[in-house]
């Protein structure tokens, strides 16, 4: 009887043995490397030895004074805050407007998705092209529309890049949060406005008394995924900018990935890569925090 | 009658609104298959958006010259061994979690949800020194390892949650007709899931085809390499060949743009429960 438990669990086992096997070859160990590779030094060509590589803090030491990592922090802040405005406000206006019985609701809906299935290689080299100083679209409209004044390197000049990318990044995630907005604005139920309009209330108030409370469930949802999502973004500047002109559109990420392609640093990256993980899950610790403090009060 | 009159301008004025949001995702699309129309003498001077005389002839020369052929060909075989490999893998585990009895089952479980939860920016630091120690780096199967192991945890989670709803008596009919477990898995869970394993057929899809810092990593040997990194390769050479690089582009986005023109339905729900897992 025990001999034939012990079979089927171990044909249970082997049910999950795959995706355990891969899982922890591909993502538990070098979730446990990340931490002993950031207390090394260690160019990742010579043999890894950890008593022999280890420098104890140091690399955290270093990180704290190094002005590229927080000025990338900053940054990739900046395009976080507008994405946060910016792109939401857009999405939850046109998810407004999508919401009311519309006519083709569905066609607006395919298409403000259309950006956020594209690649990012793909729309950051597309708009490169757009934004291209001498031979970009942007230019010539603005040479057309006598805006010669105007007309600028957008990507070379340090005052744009990073404004620039910012507006890309809303370009390819709006559609995003539109989809998540109106999937939460069809959650509420009609009769609650029907009821409120037979007590008269306007459409300011019908938003503002109904809609904003309802929502803010999907409100708080969709900030964190943003501020995880953005202040990860790095593909799209690696295709736009790579990073230019000098440090100004660098993020964390592609300071993580110079440290360890540019100059074979590789314990360094792991410190980076410990330190923005661990930014990240403070921030959206605080988000949480904050927002059931705000559904108290 | 009045309130007719200002539904319609206010209606009119949401269309305005709505178009003109639909037109700023559009354009940039229009304008890169324009441009990969006009030939290496207009496109500096050429500004309409689509040219008069089309150069259907840079899709020829970006499908051989410029290597998009053997890129393509690279991602499409990338993105169906790989999401074969999760559908199989993380039904199995999903099935698993779901129906059957085994110690330390949640835990393992809560290990693949904490995988989703916990940012690891970086990861690909370690992830690629893993690849060189164990001979992986610069090889087909080290790269659709890596990118199926990726795709799991969500797809375990969504299918396991499908699983759940699946009603005990069916699985009990069968087993009683002497059906062995990995027999329910196959002739039962599978078919009943199709509508879980659509939408993550589709997600993992557009994953693997749009990935990029794992093929940089992985890849030095052009003949193995995937389109996006075809992509930056080609950009970093030719840099003012934009007929052929915007030809490379359309090549790697059209699938894409049909997928998704097909299977959208799929796809926003897929975010929705995305939205919600997180």
């Amino acid at each position: 009887m025990n001999n034939i438990r012990a079979k089927t669990v171990f044909q249970n086992y082997l049910f999950v043995l795959p995706a355990v096997l891969l899982f922890s070859v591909f993502y538990i160990y070098p979730f446990y490397k990340v931490f002993t590779l950031s207390l090394c030094q260690w160019d990742g060509i010579a043999r890894f030895d950890f008593a022999k590589n280890f420098i104890g803090m140091r690399n955290f030491i270093e990180l704290f004074q190094d002005k590229i990592w927080w000025s990338a922090m900053l940054q990739a802040g900046y395009i976080t805050l507008i994405a946060l405005t910016f792109q939401n406000a857009l999405a939850l206006m046109l998810a407004l407007a999508c919401d009311r019985d519309i006519k083709g609701g569905n066609i607006y809906r395919v298409i403000f998705y259309l950006p956020p299935v594209l690649s990012e290689v793909v729309v950051g080299l597309v708009w490169r092209w757009i934004y291209d100083g001498n031979y970009g679209l942007l230019n010539h409209w603005l040479y057309q529309a006598g805006l010669s004044n105007l007309v600028t390197d957008w990507l070379s000049n340090p005052k744009t890049a990073l404004t620039c990318v910012a507006i890309i990044h809303c370009w390819k995630g709006f559609g995003w949060g539109f989809i998540i907005f109106l999937a939460g604005l069809q959650t509420i139920p009609r009769q609650l406005y029907e009821a409120a309009k037979v007590d008269g209330a306007s459409s300011w108030q019908l938003f503002k008394n109904i809609t904003i409370p309802l929502m803010i469930p999907v409100f708080i949802l969709v900030s964190i995924l943003t501020v995880l999502g953005t202040m990860q973004v790095f593909v799209l500047i690696l295709s736009m900018t790579g990073g230019g002109p000098g440090y100004h559109t660098e993020v964390p990420v592609t300071r993580i990935l110079e440290s360890m392609v540019g100059s074979s640093r590789f314990g360094y990256a792991c410190s980076q890569g410990i330190l923005f993980g661990a930014v990240l899950l403070a921030v959206s610790f605080i988000q949480i925090k904050l927002s059931k403090y705000m559904k108290q009060a | 009658m009045k309130y007719k009159i200002e539904r319609f301008f206010k209606d009119g004025l949401i269309h305005v609104f709505l178009i003109a949001a639909s037109l700023t995702c559009l354009f940039p699309l229009f304008w890169m298959i324009g441009s990969s129309l006009k030939t290496q003498q207009t496109i500096f001077s050429d500004m309409s958006m689509f040219p008069k005389n089309p150069e259907w002839g840079n899709f020829y020369a970006a499908w051989t010259k410029g290597g998009f052929g053997m890129y393509f060909l690279n991602s499409l075989f990338y993105t169906v061994t790989v999401v074969f490999g999760i559908v199989i893998i993380s039904s199995l585990a999903a099935f698993a979690f779901s129906r059957l009895k085994f110690p330390g089952k949640n835990v393992i479980f809560y290990m693949f949800l904490g995988a989703m939860m916990i940012p690891l920016p970086g990861s690909f630091v370690p992830l690629y020194v893993l690849m060189t120690k164990l001979h992986l780096i610069n090889t087909r199967i080290g790269y659709i390892l890596c990118m199926i192991n990726v795709g799991l945890p969500f797809s375990i989670y969504l299918l396991k949650t499908f699983f759940d709803k699946m009603p005990v008596e069916l699985e009990d009919a069968a087993r009683i007709d002497g059906c062995s477990k990995l027999g329910i898995w196959r002739n039962m869970a599978l078919p009943l899931a199709r509508p879980a394993i659509a939408v993550i057929v589709i997600f993992n899809s557009l994953n693997v085809w749009n990935e990029y810092i794992l093929a940089t990593l992985i890849f030095s040997n052009k003949s193995l390499m995937p389109l996006q990194r075809g992509l930056m390769i080609f950009h970093g050479i030719h840099i003012t060949d934009y007929s052929l690089l915007m030809a490379g582009m359309t090549i790697t986005t059209l699938p894409i743009i049909l997928v998704y023109l097909i299977m959208q339905r799929h796809i926003i729900k897929g975010i929705t429960v995305g939205a919600i897992v997180a």
